[in-house]
């Protein structure tokens, strides 16, 4: 599945910004209505967009989401300059979380993030350096 | 069941919706963890929950969540409506606690999300 992207895009995700978090994923779910993928596809990605943004805002200074759509494929990037994951095994257990009561407060730091986008994405791959940042890649069928 | 319905059941106050209340949900869900919801709802299901901020609205998107309601008669900020009527995402307000308004609309035949089916109505009448 080596085909070229017949659409990608970059966006850029500011770490601490709570008002306009969700706004990529948004963005990445007009786009993808537009280009004519199924609903309950776009609702998977959007899914695993929003928790990995929301990573993002909270836990990194700033991050880039990038969307690669081919034929048969949809590939997300997601690439961070924070704190990094130091273990990431404990990270994809479900109800494990590191999260402040601030995000809690928000509805969120269930140790549900990561264990979500995997349960979304068809391959998905996570590494990172603690102190440097994180880097996700998500794939998802689009049929 | 139609928004109309929901309505009456749980003696809610309509804050925003886009046209009428015949729009239907088929199922609901009562949640105020976000993650979960995102984890483990269907399309098409009614929201009722206990947070009121941007993230409610922003999930509901993600999760093609039908409508909110907001349970406890906590009411949402201007943000949140706002943010509601740009995504027309209908949203009501009850004074009802959690388990009520669930108990009520379930006791009324919506069905959870663990025994919906996505994309058809239940039809056998509880």
């Amino acid at each position: 599945m080596g085909a070229e992207p017949c659409f990608q895009e970059t966006f850029s995700i500011s770490g601490g910004d709570f008002t306009n978090a969700g706004e990529v994923s948004s963005r990445v779910k007009k786009i993808l209505q537009e280009l004519g993928v199924a609903t309950k596809v776009i609702r998977r990605v959007t899914i695993a967009t929003y928790e990995a943004e929301m990573n993002v805002v909270w836990y990194a200074r700033k991050g880039t989401l990038t969307i690669s759509v081919t034929p048969h494929l949809l590939r997300i990037n997601v690439q961070d300059e924070g704190e990094g994951i130091a273990d990431i095994e404990l990270a994809m257990r479900e109800g494990y979380s590191t999260a402040s009561p601030e995000i809690r407060e928000m509805g969120f730091g269930a140790g549900m993030g990561l264990p979500n986008i995997k349960k979304n994405s068809d391959e998905f791959h996570v590494s990172s350096v603690v102190g440097q940042g994180t880097n996700l890649d998500i794939v998802i069928r689009r049929q | 069941m139609t928004l109309e319905e929901v309505k009456e059941i749980l003696n809610a106050q309509v804050i925003f919706a886009p046209q009428d209340l015949k729009m239907e949900v088929k199922m609901a869900c009562g949640c105020d963890l976000m993650s979960d919801v995102l984890a483990f709802t269907k399309e098409d299901s009614l929201l009722l929950t206990g947070l009121t901020n941007l993230q409610v609205v922003r999930t509901a998107e993600m999760a093609n969540i039908k409508a909110l309601v907001f349970v406890r008669g906590k009411e949402p900020d201007r943000e949140t409506i706002a943010l509601a009527m740009e995504k027309k995402i209908p949203v009501m307000l009850t004074d009802l606690p959690m388990y009520e308004a669930c108990g009520r609309l379930y006791q009324h035949g919506l069905p959870g999300c663990s025994e919906a089916e996505e994309g058809s109505f239940l039809s056998d009448g509880r």
